[in-house]
């Protein structure tokens, strides 16, 4: 009797603090009514189960209600939502947290940021993660901060790296069993790109897996020199896994200097690669690279988005990735194996893959003193912006910048903490850069169907069981398509740039689908 | 030979220009152009080489130049001359810069860029700022060019022959159809103006298209774009009216890039009115 009573009190109290217990989080797609990861599951679909708001209705849908934040910067959060509450991010590094019946504020975290954190592409935050009683958040001055999901007291704060060398961190952790995985980002600055692991209670680092092999690690003889010091080859998005193969899938970054492969001779590994990692050791497990010896800058910090399907007549694990460098691929998730990539859109780097899913370099696309034209500019075709993926329709949606640029070779030399680049951009002014909202075929790439934007997007994907995919402009429009035609079913005029991710979830028996644009986070519902 | 689409890069080229090759390469670089006009096929192409001015095509950074000449050369030049002398962008050789009245304000623009006025921002971290504002700050030193027209007769030439008030505006006077002239002069090196003059064409505002389009019943409206997103277009009519329109609404759209609804003053105007028009243009340094 007493044995029982502890243990009813132990689960009570388990009930009450670990409001996010890991199980919850593997098992997200059982409670489609809360966003519980960055991706919406570990397979990173950002596909919703919910389907009140549809086809049918979706012309109804209205603001329910709003939150401004006070930043300048871009608005590039991804909310997480359980149990009544909605956290979000707001530049450069703060997490509020919002009553999900009122959207007031239950509470704020705000960072002091020291003057002069060098951040390539803006002081911005993407999202937190949530495990047990505790939310995460990674900071741009490089800091792991475990916050009370009740108060948002600091539990505890850890220095990653040194923000002075300019590592920054802007990605959501993704947190899995009692770790909390963290990617960092700063190849622009010739930073040696890392990948961690954190225990939740304490912050101790567990182990880290350096994307730019050492001297005697296998992988260090593809970079010519000392170069492999400045290698980059950073993990600055959040990453997907797979538990029953204990397997943590990240995207790597551009080696450094960007666009100058003159002082870097090799294919630079873990460059512009994915990596699959022992979740428990941070032992690699495979790679498969995109992009070696990149002078594009071709980032490989996609979402790897997780598939088991039928596979030319055997069940496989299998791993979609659309890249950056406008190939989209198929790998065997299991061994790394290369099955398929095909071209998504226009591209002048690459004359073909190869049938080891190696690419033949245009060199008439590296800059060049004269200047060379580039299809994808260096933002890429994808790039953070997250894609989604469908069961019910089976397609693959990825938003695509349809962007080229003109590269010019410049001098370059590494100095700690400042920009290390190697050419300027200059933009096409003849022709008009324009985006597309795809929807590719899982299993070939092939085009099913295309909705055109008319600037080149920041906004990732949300795709519903409702038979609706959200996605946003640059222009400030949030639109719902319908799944399996891509005809405009709903839009409404923002007032600013989506520059976020979408995501739905279900309040008291009604479901909401929200968005940052602007400075404001919009939640709407069928009014 | 490789014939490529570079018009990118190539400021002192004609708009309707689509193949260019550059020859040589970073100081006084030259790139021979053939022009294309738009109806043409690629096989009726003329041939009339054009060059580029030596701060439009090529962006050095050489070694033995100091931090801030060498950021300078990279970022800057491109728009504002090698040593400041202006050319799309205004001249730097300024004592006193007119949106960086202090070093402070000037890292704060070279960080930020002008996006009103079309100048990008840079990724630069302080210590560079420092350095590449420094650098800028003595290319005020240089003493402007004196210009060979008279300011006074081109303010008439502007209000008269040249009916340039018909489409633009000057301290709040003048038509909504073309850009806002207030202050060009601050903006616009001389020479640039003068071409813009020649060539309508040779640049344009950063954004701009020209407009045509065709209602449900049957009425064609043209006009210089406003604003455009997936759904939705504005643009103004030569007359001045602003059009807003869904794009799901209409018969037709079309847009260009490389037409400017501006004519030509090369016929118009003789060589001393032309520098008469440019020296005004050049003086209007500030809204009056």
């Amino acid at each position: 009797m007493k044995l029982f009573a502890l243990l009813l009190a132990l689960l009570v109290a388990s009930v009450a603090q670990a409001q996010v217990p890991y199980e919850r989080i593997r098992q997200a797609d059982r409670e489609p009514e809360n966003w519980l990861t960055y991706s919406g599951n570990y397979s990173s679909h950002r596909y919703s189960q919910l389907k009140q708001i549809d086809r049918t209705n979706v012309s109804r849908l209205k603001v329910a209600w709003m939150y401004q934040i006070r930043g300048r910067q871009h608005f590039e959060t991804t909310p997480l939502v359980f149990d009544g509450v909605m956290y979000i991010t707001d530049p450069p590094s703060d997490v509020t947290a919002l009553d999900l019946r009122t959207g007031r504020p239950l509470w704020h975290y705000r960072r002091s940021i020291p003057q002069g954190v060098p951040a390539c592409c803006g002081q911005v935050n993407r999202g937190v993660a949530a495990l047990g009683d505790q939310i995460f958040v990674n900071t741009i001055d490089a800091h792991l901060v475990a916050l009370d999901a009740r108060t948002g007291r600091v539990r505890w704060d850890v220095e990653v790296a040194d923000w002075k060398l300019a590592y920054t961190m802007t990605a959501a952790p993704l947190a899995i069993k009692d770790k909390i995985i963290v990617g960092i980002a700063g190849a622009e600055y010739g930073v040696r790109g890392f990948l961690d692991a954190y225990d939740t209670k304490t912050g101790r680092r567990l182990w880290r897996f350096w994307t730019v092999p050492g001297p005697g690690e296998p992988g260090n003889e593809t970079w010519s020199g000392d170069s492999w010091k400045q290698g980059g080859a950073t993990t600055w998005v959040t990453g997907s896994y797979d538990p029953e193969l204990n397997l943590l899938y990240w995207g790597t970054g551009n080696p450094g200097p960007d666009y100058d492969g003159s002082v870097r001779l090799g294919d630079n590994l873990y460059s512009d690669c994915v990596i699959a990692l022992d979740a428990d050791t941070g032992r690699l497990k495979w790679h498969f690279q995109f992009t070696p010896h990149d002078v594009n800058d071709m980032d490989s910090n996609q979402i790897p988005v997780l598939l088991d399907a039928n596979w030319k007549g055997t069940p496989r694990k299998l791993m979609l990735f659309a890249n950056r460098n406008a190939f989209y691929y198929i790998l065997d998730r299991v061994t790394g194996e290369f099955l398929h990539a095909s071209q998504f859109t226009r591209q002048n780097w690459a004359k073909g893959i190869d049938a080891r899913g190696r690419p033949i370099p245009n060199p008439e696309s590296a800059p060049s003193e004269k200047g060379a034209l580039a299809y994808p500019d260096d933002d890429g075709t994808a790039n953070w912006f997250s894609p989604s993926y469908s069961p019910r329709t089976n397609l693959f949606y990825q938003n695509v910048r349809e962007k080229g640029g003109v590269f010019f070779k410049v001098s370059v030399e590494f100095q700690p903490g400042r920009l290390y680049l190697g050419a300027v951009k200059r933009d096409i002014t003849t022709e008009e850069p324009f985006g597309t909202l795809r929807a590719l075929r899982p299993l070939t790439g092939e085009l099913a169907w295309k909705f055109d934007m008319q600037s080149p997007p920041w906004c990732g994907l949300l795709s519903t069981a409702g038979d609706l995919v959200f996605s946003g402009t640059m222009e400030g429009d949030f639109f719902a398509l319908d799944t399996t035609s891509g005809k405009l079913l709903w839009r409404f005029q923002t007032g600013g740039e989506v520059w976020s991710n979408p995501i739905t979830y279900q309040f008291e028996g009604r479901q909401y689908v929200s968005i940052a644009a602007g400075s404001s986070l919009i939640v709407f519902s069928i009014g | 030979m490789k014939w490529v689409n570079f018009r990118a890069s190539m400021d002192g080229c004609r708009k309707d220009t689509v193949f260019c090759r550059i020859v040589g390469t970073v100081q006084g670089a030259v790139a021979t152009c053939r022009p294309v006009k738009r109806s043409l096929s690629e096989r009726q192409v003329a041939t009339a080489p054009c060059t580029v001015p030596a701060y439009a095509a090529g962006a050095q950074s050489p070694v033995d130049k100091p931090l801030g000449e060498r950021l300078y050369l990279t970022h800057c030049a491109f728009c504002h001359g090698q040593i400041g002398e202006g050319g799309r962008g205004p001249t730097l050789a300024r004592p006193k810069l007119i949106h960086a009245p202090d070093d402070e304000a000037l890292k704060v623009v070279i960080r930020g860029g002008i996006p009103s006025g079309g100048m990008p921002g840079t990724r630069l971290v302080d210590a560079e700022l420092r350095e590449l504002a420094e650098h800028v700050r003595k290319l005020g030193r240089v003493q402007p060019a004196v210009l060979a027209g008279d300011p006074k007769h081109g303010a008439e030439i502007y209000r008269t022959k040249g009916d340039c008030a018909a489409c633009h505006t000057l301290s709040g006077n003048g038509g909504a159809f073309g850009p806002d002239l207030t202050g060009v002069g601050a903006s616009r090196s001389p020479q640039h103006l003068r071409e813009s003059l020649l060539d309508p064409a040779a640049d344009f505002p950063r954004g701009f298209a020209f407009i045509r389009a065709v209602s449900r019943d049957g009425r064609t409206l043209t006009g210089v774009r406003v604003n455009e997103d997936t759904f939705s277009i504005q643009f103004r009519a030569a007359a001045g009216k602003l059009h807003s329109l869904w794009k799901a609404e209409l018969r037709e759209y079309q847009k260009d890039l490389a037409k400017s609804p501006m004519p030509s003053y090369r016929e118009k105007l003789t060589p001393g009115e032309l520098d008469d028009l440019v020296a005004y243009l050049a003086s209007l340094q500030e809204a009056k």
